[in-house]
């Protein structure tokens, strides 16, 4: 790196930061020497974001400080972060959407009390920015009407125009297509030239090692290694991003897949936006196996188990569930789709799968609430979902044994063992589960591990979605890929390994092997 | 998980006691601020409205069209929607009240009118209440805005009838005929006279039994039918609600029409119980007074019972209060109403932050 | 036939110029977020405190003052529970709504005993008519002498206030920093607060000068248009201010026509009292009254073009946990 006189652009020392009862950040240092490129990288959760959000004044740090230029400094709000020279470009735009591009460029830089001086000011300099790092753009474009890309473009000059010399990229790809992302990267090599000193947050290997000088690897909130990008590999990022976790064993016999119970053929599926969130899926799901779907969170898959379960209509596709066909003209609802025996764990138990406000024996039927099971004639019947609940507490271990406690005051484990309870004891053949046990403790993750495991022997088709790779190799008889809304991948749960399964979610596996084809056949 | 150390009493009692004492005390300073003593003004006005047996009537009186009006902002708050418009789907169903008492008074006994008379509220408040919602659940109008502009057609809509169509031939007072006798709810004070109770000439009247009667209805439509489920579930968290499956345009809508229609039985308390006659501006701003009635009762029938109760004695007490300090005018009860909106709707964050901070804390320790 | 519709639009101009005035203060407050159905509490409370100030010290100006100073106070109790505690913007304005209908009754009643009004105002203690330069001279004049004379000229200084302040709003709005940043700060606080800008602040300045503009209103109805307060004198024209701009769809130059158009549906009312169309008959002065709400309600629905609101309205700003 640099030697120890010149100081580096930015510097961080022990930054720690907690919310409530999640360490987000422990104890990070970091060193940037200026005019490079740092990539910072790690799996979703390992607390990336939050700690750009402290280098840029938008959450104050717990302990620890700031040094910029071999200055510390005091970071409280944006406007100190900005002042210190520090720019980002966050991964949802904060733009004004109606505003124009210049409007958007010097909102909080206005140079003066009356627009007219400022925007002519702004409209000179931004043309000189725009030249000198080939970021050409229509200043008076109303931002809506841009592409993503020039959006995002629209964002790096807002940090320039206010005079950034350390530019933070949070996700920058996230939204862009192949061409955008390979534009951006050259717009980097020319901030790189004109000294601007990089920040790069990313999931994806396959652009540190395409544009980066060094590459820090975050996990757990932790920083856990640096590496001068020339001197490391795919394999061994991957591996450090992931880490070497104590291997989770599930005892399970071969599966033996029968029946087709889902079948998706080429579904897709567009946001509001327009943006293409769910890339022509196909996949089966058979009666006596578990499916896992592995992928750094935020490839499509909370969008597939939407689609799958009905919450969501998808665009194009169709969907062979119980004999019937499911379209984009002849959809079904989340209701309807649980009549033909799906069930579904949500991903995020408390924005979906939970009413919190709930008492635990009213949660126990969301989703069935109208079942004659529960409903008298008019009124429902509050004693048998009572007895039930309570029958399923004492069968499921969930602690305390309370139905009348609201379900927010139940503990993660807990919680999640009231959902799972609820959608298994259905009785269901398809079984859609998403984390299963994210913010779950030890002893109960094996347990809900053990009950999957004998649903499958029962008979049912589970597709299970996880962002813990250990869980989809502990658990899958089939592991499905996804990158950026597309199965890229599907292997036997047998031929996968920590590495490889890496690789193909970094979408860095099959690249790879086409290079060495095109190189062969070249 | 937070919320697990916070005591119930907590936020059941010991919030909304600190939000009303607030609204008294701020109260107590502009009776201060105007000269007037405001312990001796709140011994009048609690005396007035339960120091006697005629008092506690016109409190109860009052307290009827309150729990109707606060049962129909919590209904529709209970599916996360502000429903603004009591006032006026209180101010039409007052006309289904007026239409079938004055058809129907003439030839029929009260055991037929009064039924159709509490379908003619329900129906004509629910019918009023029910194009702001279609609005709002099919094509996004916000039902803020739109209920408040109801509430003046509702307005304009009724002099129209009234001044033009219903008016008595003749008369110069804008309202309609007096309904034969047929067509009058018992007084409780002829039902209560026999035992001994004597409550004077107070309007209370069967409609309050009907309140009560809205007040159990509802507790069972929310807290034991599946329709119920679904509501709490759209308006505690609307992505569990489509997870669940839940038609939401649906469920919005018709709690709207049964709000409307809880609204509207302010009609039949008014016209059929008190005045006799459809009369205009008869709803006196029970409408906005029910946001005041739910955020208190904290949308629960049996905290809007005590509310209503509370509102109504600050009703009937202010007037026995204006007529015993005349320099304090009854609309000081519509201060303290606007205030409790204030301290337990607007500032609802500014205690309860603190208070269940002050509690965790303690648990923590 | 011209002759009255001169007189028309002269009434126009009067009853449009506090709805001018208050929707100018809405649009405000809700191009920076904050929606506010208080604006009517704010016009009640200006109008008392106006009319009771010119009473007291017999000069319109000094009620302006107390106007305006009473109309600023309740936008800051606004701004208090929804800005500081993150209050519901709906339930805060019913709560400022519904104390100020109380309150004014109540301090009027003890102030001056005459039976929640204040005392007539005359002389000084009122906004009168300006005569323009020449109007006498021209009023003979054909046609233009009677829009100079008529409808131009004669009214008072409040009236020329609310037209003035169109074009001040416009380029306040769209010609200054502080008007970028208001509006950017409706549409995605978040932008703001990355850009270094307290988003608390640009509100709380927001809502004061809806404060001011809704004081002016208030107090153009108690010491201008009327001589002195009467009881829930605003009579909904918060609301229909509201409907205005909606209905002007949150810009300064169409909310202008939205009150001239509602100002006008007024005078008409008034003029059609007991007229006969022929073909038609009598036309009932509540339909014409009911009009402005009836548009805007159409217009929400998105039968008549679309009212899209600034995006970040009526939700509290939250930093967001990333």
């Amino acid at each position: 790196m640099t030697t120890d006189t010149t100081p580096y652009a930015i510097e961080l020392r022990d930054i720690s930061k907690r919310f409530g009862a999640v360490q987000a950040n422990k104890d990070i240092c970091l060193q940037v020497p200026a005019g490079t490129v740092h990539g910072i990288i790690g799996e979703n959760g390992a607390g990336k974001s939050t700690l750009m959000s402290i280098i840029y004044g938008f959450y104050e740090a717990d302990t620890g400080y700031i040094e910029v230029d071999g200055k510390r400094i005091d970071i409280h709000n944006s406007q100190d972060a900005i002042n210190a020279g520090i720019g980002m470009v966050h991964q949802h735009f904060m733009l004004v959407e109606n505003f124009s591009v210049l409007e958007n460029v010097i909102l909080g830089a206005e140079g003066g009390a009356l627009l007219k001086e400022g925007v002519e000011t702004a409209r000179v300099e931004l043309q000189r920015l725009a030249q000198e790092y080939s970021l050409d753009i229509d200043v008076d474009a109303i931002v809506e009407d841009l592409p993503v890309g020039l959006q995002q473009r629209v964002e790096i000059l807002k940090a320039l125009y206010r005079g950034a010399r350390i530019l933070i990229l949070d996700e920058p790809t996230g939204v862009l297509t192949p061409q955008e992302a390979d534009h951006l990267f050259r717009i980097l090599d020319a901030l790189k030239e004109q000294g601007v000193t990089v920040l790069l947050i990313t999931h994806k290997l396959r652009e540190i090692l395409a544009s980066t000088d060094n590459v820090s690897v975050m996990r757990q909130g932790q920083m856990v290694a640096h590496r001068e990008t020339a001197k490391t590999s795919k394999e061994e990022l991957a591996e450090l991003m992931v880490g070497k976790k104590v291997r989770l064993t599930v005892d399970k016999d071969e599966a033996t897949p029968s029946d087709v119970f889902l079948s998706a053929k080429n579904i897709s599926q567009y946001d509001k936006q327009g943006v293409k969130r769910l890339k022509n899926i196909n996949l089966e799901l058979r009666a006596g196996e578990i499916v896992g779907i592995a992928g750094v969170s935020g490839n499509g898959q909370s969008e597939l188990l939407n689609v799958l379960s009905g919450i969501e209509p998808m665009t194009e596709g169709e969907l062979h569930v119980a004999g019937q066909v499911i379209t984009a003209k002849a959809p079904k609802d989340a209701a309807q789709m649980r009549g033909l025996k799906m069930a579904h764990v949500p991903e995020d138990r408390h924005k979906m799968g939970l009413v919190t406000g709930f008492e635990a024996y009213e949660a126990a039927v969301l989703g069935y609430h109208n079942s004659s099971d529960y409903n008298g004639k008019v009124l429902m019947n509050r004693k048998v979902m009572i007895d039930e609940c309570n029958q399923r507490m004492a069968d499921w271990d969930v602690r305390p044994p309370n139905p009348h406690l609201k379900t927010a005051n139940f503990s993660g484990g807990n919680q999640q063992k009231i959902v799972i309870a609820r959608e298994v004891e259905q009785n269901p053949d398809i079984l859609l589960i998403g984390q299963p046990t994210r913010g779950v403790d030890i002893g109960a993750i094996e347990n809900i591990h053990e009950q999957i495991v004998k649903l499958r022997d029962s008979g049912k088709a589970i597709l299970l979605v996880s962002v813990e790779l250990d869980e989809i190799m502990a658990l899958s008889d089939r592991i499905i890929v996804m990158f950026d809304g597309a199965v890229v991948g599907e292997l036997d749960a047998k031929d996968a390994d920590e590495r490889t399964l890496g690789l193909m979610m970094a979408n860095a596996f099959n690249k790879e092997e086409q290079e060495n084809q095109k190189g062969e056949s070249a | 998980m937070s919320q697990a150390k916070v005591p119930a009493w907590v936020n059941l009692a010991l919030i909304p006691f600190l939000n009303i004492l607030l609204a008294f005390v701020v109260s107590g300073l502009v009776i201060l601020a105007i000269g007037e003593d405001p312990i001796e003004a709140a011994s009048f006005l609690i005396y007035g409205a339960f120091g006697y047996n005629e008092g506690i009537a016109y409190t109860l009186y009052y307290a009827t069209n309150l729990i109707f009006t606060g049962l129909a902002v919590s209904v529709a708050f209970k599916g996360g929607l502000f429903n603004i418009g009591g006032e006026g789907q209180a101010y039409i169903g007052g006309l289904g009240v007026g239409l079938v008492c004055l058809s129907l008074d003439h030839t029929m006994p009260l055991y037929i009118i009064a039924p159709l008379a509490i379908l003619g509220a329900a129906a004509f408040g629910a019918a009023w209440a029910y194009v702001p919602a279609y609005l709002q659940a099919r094509r996004g109008s916000h039902i803020v805005i739109t209920t408040i502009m109801f509430n003046f057609i509702a307005s304009s809509l009724m002099v129209y009838l009234i001044v033009n169509w219903l008016k008595e031939e003749g008369r110069m007072a804008a309202n309609s005929r007096t309904f034969e006798e047929s067509a009058w709810l018992p007084h409780l004070s002829d039902i209560l006279a026999p035992l001994g109770i004597d409550i004077g000439y107070a309007p209370l009247n069967l409609a309050f039994v009907l309140a009560l009667v809205c007040c159990v209805l509802v507790w069972a439509l929310l807290w034991h039918t599946r329709w119920g489920y679904q509501l709490r579930t759209l308006g505690t968290n609307p992505t569990a609600a489509k997870y669940a499956g839940i038609d939401t345009a649906k469920v919005t809508i018709w709690a709207m029409l049964i709000s409307g229609g809880l609204a509207g039985f302010v009609g039949v308390n008014e016209i059929m119980g008190a005045n006799h006659s459809l009369l205009l501006n008869f709803t006196a701003g029970y409408g906005f007074a029910g946001i005041a009635v739910s955020l208190m009762g904290r949308n629960h029938p049996i905290g809007i019972i005590m509310a209503a109760i509370l509102f109504g004695a600050l009703y009937q007490g202010g007037s026995e209060l204006a007529f015993e300090i005349p320099t304090i005018t009854p609309e000081i009860v519509i201060v303290i109403q606007g205030l409790v909106i204030l301290f337990s709707g607007a500032l609802e964050h500014m205690f309860k932050d603190r208070i269940e901070g002050f509690f965790i804390r303690r648990a923590v320790a | 036939m011209f002759e009255t519709l001169i007189l028309m639009l002269d009434a126009t101009m009067r009853v449009s110029a506090p709805l001018i005035l208050a929707a100018l203060a809405g649009l405000y407050a809700e191009r920076s977020g904050i929606v506010d159905i208080g604006l009517e509490g704010k016009i009640l409370g200006s109008a008392f405190a106006a009319a009771a100030g010119a009473a007291v010290y017999g000069s319109a100006w000094i009620g302006l003052g107390f106007g305006v100073l009473a109309s600023v106070f309740l936008a800051m109790i606004h701004g208090f529970a929804c800005i500081t505690h993150r209050g519901d913007h709906i339930v805060s304005g019913v709560a400022i709504n519904t104390i100020v209908a109380g309150l004014t009754v109540t301090l009027s009643m003890n102030w001056f005993s005459m039976g929640g009004q204040t005392p007539t105002l005359s002389g000084d203690a009122r906004f009168l008519s300006v005569t323009l330069p020449f109007a006498d001279a021209l009023a003979d004049v054909p046609v233009i002498g009677l829009i100079y004379s008529e409808l131009l000229s004669g009214h008072n200084i409040l009236v020329y206030l609310a037209f003035l302040m169109v074009p001040a709003t416009y380029w306040a709005i769209y010609k200054t920093r502080f008007g970028l940043r208001l509006r950017a700060v409706g549409e995605n606080p978040h932008a703001v607060d990355t850009a270094g800008i307290s988003v608390a602040f640009v509100r709380y300045r927001a809502l004061i000068i809806c404060g001011i503009l809704c004081g002016i209103a208030g107090a153009y109805l108690s010491t201008a248009h009327n001589a002195g307060f009467l009881k829930d004198m605003s009579a909904g024209k918060g609301y229909m201010a509201l409907a205005a701009l909606i209905f002007g769809k949150w810009r300064p130059v169409p909310v202008l026509f939205a009150c001239l158009l509602f100002g006008f549906l007024d005078a008409l009312a008034i003029r059609m009292q007991g007229v006969e169309i022929a073909g038609i008959g009598e036309v009932p002065v509540q339909a014409i009254e009911v009009l402005p709400y009836v548009l805007t309600v159409l217009l929400l629905a998105g039968f008549i073009g679309k009212a899209v609101g600034p995006k970040a309205i009526g939700r509290p700003y939250v930093k967001e946990r990333a």
